[in-house]
Formats: C-alpha cells, sequence, structure tokens
C-alpha cells in the first residue's frame, strides 16, 4: 500500500484514539486489533486524515468508529467494493478494510475473492472469531465441523472456508495471519501491510470471549507458530505458502504467508489516473475530446 | 400529417440488419433529415428475427410511427411475417434468388432483385443487402454520391478493393431499380441542419461525461450495456475510471466509495440488477453520499423478455431499499433528454446529498434518433453543493472551523450538511449506515435515543421540500380546454404527442401532460393541471398501471380512462388515437391495443 503512504511528524496514539471507547465484550479479540492498528499508524506516521478505515456489519466492523481516522462504516459484507471505489477516485488514501470472517467470508465472499485478484491497493483485516457474534452466536463460514451454535446446536456439518489458501488461490499479492494475542507481531504485519503495494490479506485469530467457547486464546496460544522463527521459509514461494495454509491442528502457523511484488496494482494499471488521484481532476471533458465524441455520431 | 417515410429492414440476426440501418441513419442525417430508429429483436446472437424501423423527415421524428413506406426483407421469414402491413404506396424489395413473395395488398410494388444476375455472389456474401441500399436509394429520390461516401468510411479499414467492390454492387443495386421500379412519388427532402444520431445509451453515458462523471461501473445487462460500451470505449479521453464489477450489488457500492471520496460517480442496469442494488441506495441516503444510478428498463418480471420494452420499474424504484428517505427519481423523455438529465440529476442529488435515479427504458436506450449536435452541450452548468474537499478552497471550512468543530451531519434548517470528503484536514469523521448523531457517532448500538433519532429522521426528510422547490412542475402541451388530456410519463412522449395531433387533424382536440420528475412529483400543481380537464386518460408501457397508482397514491386523482401496453414492444400513434377514440365513445376505460407487427 505505499503509494498512499504520507508521512509527517508528531502522529501519536492520542490522535488515533476515537470519539468514543470500543463498545466490545471486556476480553474480545477485536481490542488488540484496534490497538495494533493503532501502533502501526503511529509508527508508519501516517497523517490521520489521509487514512480511510472502511467496514461492513459486525461486532469488529464497529472498528471505524473506535479510530480517529476518516471512516466508512457500510452495509454487510460490502466494504471491498465500497473501499475500491474509495481508492480508484482517490489512490492517495491510504485504504484500511476492517472487519468479521462472517462479513468477508459469507455475505462478502462475491467482493473477496474478485478484489485480490485485482489488486486493489488496500490493507484487508479480518478478525476472525469462527462465529457470527453481534447476532448472538450462529455458525460462521469459518466455524469447525462439529462446532456447536445456536444456528447449527447438534454441531456443524458444514467444512469451514480456508481464508488463505482462498486468498493465495485469487491471487492477493499480500498474505498473512495473525494473533491478537501477539500485538507485537500483530503490528508489525499490519504495517508490512500497510507497505505492500497491492491488496494485503491479513486474518487475525481474534478470540470471541462470549460465543465462542471452542477457539480460545487458551486453545491458539500452544499453536500457533510464527513462520518468522523459521528461517528457511521463503515467503514469496507461493506453493509453500499454499502448503503452510492447509495446516490446522496442533501446529497452526501465522505470520507472511506470501507476498509478491510484480504484480501492478488496479490503480497503478490504469492509465486514466497517470495525471494523479480523480478526485483532483478537472470535471470538465476537454473541448478537443467533446467534439470529437459528437462527430463520431454525425 | 407530418411528411416521414420509413423504412423497415427484417431478417435474422447475424445476417447483417444493422449495416444497412447505419448506411441509411447516416445518409439521412448528412441529408439533414431527423430520424428514429427502433430496432426489434430477441436475445440471440444468430437467428430469431429483427426488423428495424427506420422513420425519417424534415420535421422531428419521435417515434417509429404507423407506417411501413419501404420493406427490405433480408429473408423469407420477414417476407412472410410484414408484407402484410404494406398499404398502397409501399414498396418491397427483395432478393428474387432465395424470397418467395406473398401476397400483397393493392398499390404495393413488388421489387424483386435478381442478386446472383447483379453481383458475384460467391465473393460478396451480404450483396443482396447491399444491391437493396442501392435500389432503395433511387427509389427515395436521392442521388448516389450520398452512399459512395457513407460506403467509403464504412469500408475504409478493409482497403481499396473492398470499397471498390461495395460501391460497384450498390450501383448496381441502384441502376436497377431506376430501370425497373417505380421512384416514391416525393423524393427525400434536404435540409442546411445537421444531426448527430445516436442512442440513449450513449446519450446517457455522454450526459454523465458532460455532468463531470468520473468514475462509472457497470455489469452488464440489457438493456443497459450500451451505457458501459461507451464509457470504456471513451473512458481515457473524457478522463473516466470505467469499471466491470462481479454484480450489480458490488457496482452500487464501489460507486458510491468512489463518490464518498468526492467524485461524481454513475452506475446503469435493468430492473433485475437494480434489484439487487436496492440495500445500496439506502446507504447512499443514510451516509449522504450522491450518486446516480441508471435503469433501463425492460419487460418483467425476472428475466422476463431482455430486448424488450416495458415502463415496469416505477413502484420498485418508489420503495427501492427499506425506511424512509429522501430520493430523486427522473424519467427521460427522449433520447435528447437522456443527455440533458444527467448532468441536472447530478446538480439535484449533489446539492441533496442522496441518490437519483434515472428511469429509462429499453425504447430509449436502444432507439436511435437524429438529435441537433447543439442539444448536446458539454457545459452544462455544475451545482456540486456544500463540497468540502482539500483542492477547491471552499470557504465553508473555515466556517466550520470557527463554529467549534465539524459536523459531518450538523442539523441544519435545508437538512443539508456540508460535507468533507476523506483527506481533508480537521474535517475527519466516520459516515456510518447506522443511525448516527451529527458528528457521525453511531446512536443504534450502545444507548439508542429517540430524541436524537427523531432529530436526524427529521434532517434527512427535510431536504425532500427543497428538491421540491428545485424542480419546475410539469406543464400541459396544447389548449388548455382540449376535448381529451392524455397523461404520460417518460419516453411515451414523442408518440402521445404525435397521437394528439392525429387526433386534433381528425377533429378531436386533444392535450398532452407528460411528466418527466417522478419524485418530487408536484402533485398540488398536476391537480390545478387537471382539475378541469374534461376527459383525462393515462397511457403507459405496462399491465397494472403503475403511474396510475402513484399518482392517486399522491393525489386522490382518477383518471377517466387508462391505455396500456404489455406486449413487450413500444406504442404507435395509431394504438393511442383509435383507444382515444374508443374510449371517448363510451366503449370502455381500459383499452390494451394489440401490436400488429410480429416480431
Amino acid at each position: 500500500m505505499a503509494t498512499g503512504v504520507q508521512r509527517a511528524n508528531q502522529v501519536t496514539l492520542a490522535d488515533l484514539k476515537g470519539r468514543v471507547d470500543p463498545d466490545w465484550c471486556p476480553g474480545c479479540g477485536d481490542f488488540g486489533v484496534l490497538a495494533a492498528i493503532q501502533k502501526g499508524l503511529v509508527e508508519l506516521q501516517i497523517p490521520n486524515h489521509n487514512v480511510v478505515a472502511i467496514s461492513g456489519i459486525g461486532c469488529s466492523s464497529n472498528l471505524p468508529g473506535f479510530i480517529n481516522t476518516y471512516g466508512m462504516h457500510t452495509l454487510h459484507g460490502r466494504a471491498l467494493a465500497v473501499a475500491t471505489g474509495l481508492k480508484l477516485a482517490n489512490h492517495d488514501l491510504t485504504v484500511l478494510v476492517t472487519g468479521g470472517d462472517g462479513d468477508g467470508f459469507g455475505i462478502g465472499g462475491n467482493h473477496f475473492v474478485h478484489t485480490m485478484r485485482r489488486n486493489v491497493d488496500l490493507l484487508y483485516i479480518v478478525m476472525d472469531n469462527q462465529i457470527y457474534g453481534l447476532t448472538t452466536g450462529q455458525t460462521s463460514p469459518t466455524s469447525r465441523i462439529g462446532m456447536k451454535t445456536k444456528s447449527m446446536p447438534f454441531g456443524n456439518i458444514e467444512a469451514p472456508v480456508n481464508p488463505m489458501s482462498l486468498a493465495l488461490a485469487a491471487g492477493a499479492t499480500f498474505v498473512a495471519r495473525g494473533f491478537s494475542g501477539d500485538q507485537k507481531h500483530l503490528t508489525d504485519l499490519i504495517k508490512r501491510g500497510i507497505e505492500h503495494k497491492g491488496f494485503s490479506f491479513l486474518d487475525v485469530f481474534s478470540p470471541c470471549v462470549t460465543y465462542n467457547h471452542d477457539n480460545t486464546y487458551q486453545w491458539y496460544r500452544p499453536r500457533v507458530k510464527k513462520l518468522e522463527d523459521d528461517p528457511t521459509y521463503d515467503a514469496t514461494d507461493w506453493t509453500a505458502a499454499m502448503e503452510k495454509s492447509l495446516l490446522w491442528g496442533d501446529e497452526i502457523p501465522i505470520g507472511r504467508f506470501f507476498e509478491r511484488t510484480d504484480v501492478p496494482t488496479l490503480h497503478g494499471a490504469e492509465p486514466v489516473l497517470n495525471e494523479g488521484p480523480l478526485v483532483h481532476g478537472d470535471l470538465r471533458v476537454p473541448p478537443d475530446a467533446a467534439r470529437a465524441f459528437i462527430e463520431e455520431l454525425m | 400529417m407530418k411528411q416521414t417515410f420509413a423504412i423497415a429492414i427484417g431478417g435474422a440476426a447475424g445476417q447483417g440488419v444493422a449495416t444497412p440501418g447505419d448506411i441509411f441513419a447516416k445518409i439521412f442525417s448528412r441529408r439533414g433529415l431527423t430520424l428514429n430508429a427502433y430496432n426489434a429483436y430477441q436475445s440471440i446472437i444468430r437467428g430469431g428475427h429483427t426488423l428495424l424501423t427506420i422513420r425519417t423527415g424534415p420535421e422531428p421524428v419521435t417515434n417509429m410511427g404507423d407506417r411501413i413506406d419501404l420493406l427490405i426483407p433480408l429473408n423469407q421469414d420477414t417476407m412472410d411475417r410484414h408484407l402484410k402491413l404494406l398499404t398502397s404506396g409501399a414498396s418491397c424489395l427483395y432478393n428474387a434468388d432465395t424470397i418467395k413473395p406473398g401476397v400483397a395488398a393493392d398499390g404495393v410494388q413488388l421489387c424483386p432483385l435478381p442478386v446472383s444476375e447483379l453481383a458475384d455472389i460467391s465473393r460478396n456474401k451480404v450483396a443482396q443487402n447491399t444491391l437493396a441500399i442501392g435500389a432503395g436509394l433511387h427509389m427515395m429520390g436521392i442521388g448516389f454520391p450520398a452512399l459512395e461516401e457513407v460506403l467509403r468510411e464504412q469500408f475504409k479499414k478493409k482497403g481499396e478493393s473492398v470499397v471498390a467492390e461495395n460501391i460497384g454492387v450498390a450501383r448496381a443495386g441502384y441502376d436497377y431499380a431506376a430501370r425497373h421500379f417505380t421512384a416514391f412519388p416525393n423524393p427525400l427532402p434536404k435540409t442546411e441542419k445537421r444531426y448527430a444520431v445516436l442512442s440513449g445509451n450513449i446519450a446517457m453515458a455522454m450526459g454523465g461525461a458532460a455532468a463531470g462523471v468520473k468514475f462509472y461501473c457497470a455489469y452488464p445487462m440489457s438493456p443497459s450495456t450500451g451505457v458501459l460500451h461507451w464509457m470504456a470505449a471513451h473512458a481515457r479521453k473524457a478522463g473516466i475510471m470505467v469499471r466491470q464489477v462481479e454484480d450489480e450489488i458490488g457496482v452500487i457500492n464501489m460507486a458510491i466509495g468512489a463518490a464518498h471520496a468526492g467524485v461524481r460517480a454513475m452506475c446503469a442496469t435493468s430492473g433485475g440488477g437494480f434489484a439487487l442494488m436496492s440495500e445500496g441506495l439506502g446507504m447512499s441516503a443514510m451516509i449522504e453520499t450522491p450518486v446516480v444510478v441508471i435503469d433501463c428498463q425492460r419487460a418483467g418480471p425476472s428475466t422476463g423478455v431482455p430486448t424488450k420494452t416495458e415502463q415496469g420499474d416505477l413502484w420498485q424504484m418508489l420503495g427501492a431499499a427499506f425506511g424512509d428517505y429522501p430520493r430523486v427519481i427522473a424519467a427521460p423523455l427522449d433520447i435528447a433528454d437522456c443527455f440533458k438529465l444527467i448532468p441536472e440529476m447530478f446538480n439535484l442529488v449533489d446539492r441533496f446529498q442522496c441518490p437519483g435515479l434515472v428511469l429509462c427504458d429499453l425504447l430509449l436506450s436502444e432507439g436511435r434518433l437524429g438529435v441537433d449536435p447543439e442539444d448536446l452541450d458539454f457545459n452544462p452548468v455544475i451545482d456540486r453543493g456544500e463540497l468540502i474537499t482539500s483542492v477547491n478552497g471552499n470557504g465553508a471550512s473555515d466556517v466550520i472551523a470557527t463554529n467549534g468543530g465539524y459536523k459531518r451531519y450538523r442539523i441544519t434548517e435545508s437538512g443539508i450538511s456540508p460535507r468533507a470528503v476523506p483527506g481533508v484536514p480537521g474535517h475527519i469523521h466516520t459516515a456510518a449506515t447506522d443511525e448516527h448523531m451529527e458528528d457521525g457517532v453511531l446512536i443504534s448500538d450502545e444507548f439508542t435515543n429517540p430524541i436524537k433519532r427523531r432529530a436526524m429522521m427529521e434532517k434527512r426528510m427535510r431536504k425532500v421540500a427543497g428538491i421540491e422547490a428545485a424542480v419546475a412542475p410539469p406543464k400541459l402541451r396544447g389548449p388548455r380546454d382540449a376535448e381529451v388530456t392524455l397523461i404520460g410519463w417518460g419516453s411515451t412522449k414523442g408518440v402521445i404527442e404525435e397521437a394528439c395531433e392525429i387526433l386534433n387533424e381528425q377533429g378531436i382536440c386533444a392535450n398532452q401532460l407528460q411528466i418527466r420528475w417522478l419524485v418530487p412529483l408536484h402533485g398540488e400543481a398536476i391537480l390545478e393541471l387537471l382539475r378541469n380537464a374534461r376527459h383525462t386518460i393515462i397511457v403507459e408501457n405496462n399491465y397494472s398501471g403503475q403511474f396510475a397508482r402513484y399518482l392517486r397514491s399522491e393525489t386522490s386523482f382518477v383518471p377517466d380512462g387508462n391505455i396500456r401496453k404489455y406486449d413487450g414492444e413500444p406504442f404507435m400513434p395509431h394504438h393511442i388515437v383509435e383507444a382515444v377514440k374508443e374510449q371517448l365513445g363510451g366503449k370502455t376505460n381500459l383499452s390494451v391495443p394489440v401490436h400488429e407487427i410480429m416480431v
């Protein structure tokens, strides 16, 4: 996302504190994600008026209201489509899209796939808690088989989506996974995702302490293994990333799975934007072009 | 009666109906004649039956009319279907090698062309079409150079030998007609005017470009796809970002995202795609980010008849998205208006920060009209309303700063709150689809607040009065004390106008009330106009009388009668004329004219 990054002096955590405090349940994983985003923006020193946080609907999608940047709290599942339009209209802005697993992989699944293949230059953070929280505990697209919820009281019989494999297959140019319980590592991934030129996907294990009693902090802690701790792991190797994406169980990899920098961003590939962001351009069609448009009809 | 001349060219899809149509259209418009073209076709790439009607004349021609003067059937099917439509004075030009004529009415001239004698059909697969163009031109009394010029342009990319070949074949047809066929009694006139020939889709796309649209996105859907095609082909010269999106849900959300960043954003679709956009319109209204959506109506419900026209989406528009919110809905009256309406719509939605819906239909979207190029004004008034951007130095930001902090949804008398776009320092806020306070903070979650909810609802809805004041009420066309008043909306303007002219010639004084702005409707003004009307009839292209029901719901007005058509084809003037007579004679108060052209 480096094109949009504008560095300035003196961006502090206080600048990024939202007008209201988060209303998430005490202990919710999303607090850790919000804090890591704020830290990442401070460390990158991006002025808050040049950042737009865009979300869909759900517990985690309330995040734009809790951070002092420009924000859009859109419709359930539609944040990526809105973000694509916004980024194309003003590619100088740093765009963060935040939401949950139901929002992104369920109702928004179509936009998820297409935004990745377009390589829209933004960071998409999914606070993945494997449950629908705001609707009080139903099965989500990432709920594991057997998980009992209000909507599947006898246990889920549908295979979960694998966001990491899906992102790799759909052509995401930056694919990473974090854990809300590891702030420093998560902050680092957010920074790298913002700096990546292209679509950055960051799936974050963000435990729901109220409705998901299977995938808790205690469940994750012994399982998550940082890819960064393995010196032989090569994040430019797509096949290796795909193999890592399939691991689940006693060992669950987190970290930067994959990154490639040779694919143009959507806004970079479009010559109409050569003159700069659309929002700063002249509204009028050049007179000679207008004349030619009419002439071809005569 | 208007002096017009109508050609109908029919054949299977893929047989090359479009090219002769384009050639005739060019010749007519360069002769200073206006024209209206309507193509009846089906959802098939090869095969089926296509009938293109081009009606031309020195005065404005607004619809396909009632009469075919020259029929050019390119296959037997077309001959069998349409020869019977021809009446005395008309002619039929056809390939004598492959097509057998049926029985023609008295006074109809059958003009067989011995195609294999006149052209080398092994070399030129569409020789019959080119011969017919040449022959037809002679019969209309137009000199050959007009055709030669157009053929040169048409084929120049294919090289001089192809140009020469086609001119040779056309000449053979022209000369053959001179020797064997009787020309039409009145040669087509010539005027000093010049016309641009364009479809409603091109007009709306160009109108968007003129309005300063910088972002256009769409999912292909007939009959709206022409807007996407023009936008895509001209995007780079016009400086417009054009995207094809995965579905219409993505389309509306992407357009709103772009609009929220501060550009003018537009999208077009048809009824099915519009249904998917519904939730997005609510977002546009709630976050107060303006967007313009075009719905090119086709015959529904569901997939319906994708290539046929209807005015069946009015209630979908009126009811799109849940909850109450300000919106603007307008139906362009003709193809020139398709252009003109878009900048007007953008000025309104920018001022009032709400969604704007353009209710077009297949008849205008895919029909073509000769339009005075002066009417395609690329310098319309652009009013972006109370918009604060980092680049325009809008003084509004200073005022707000001294008033103690920016509130995106500030409660004002007009309901309009100055809109800052992301990137402007000092104006940070979150735009939320949840109900929110003046500063954008949600009131929907932790502590809902009935007082604040009511205040925000009233703030948004106050814009309705402003919108109404910004739009002129409709006017009656024709004598006030007419015997019958015909009420229509949108694309039926031209055909109702012509029906009124015919009725007046036949001694029945008729006037017309054509509605362009559906929301705001100006119900009081309409009631005032209709109060003293002697006999009122609503004319519309749908089954249930959607406009009649809407007018009644807004004004309690019930017309004396209705004329409705829902067979997929547009009204012809005589449909309306005959129905009016039937209703004035007291035979019925609901007429459903039968479309006699089998397409």
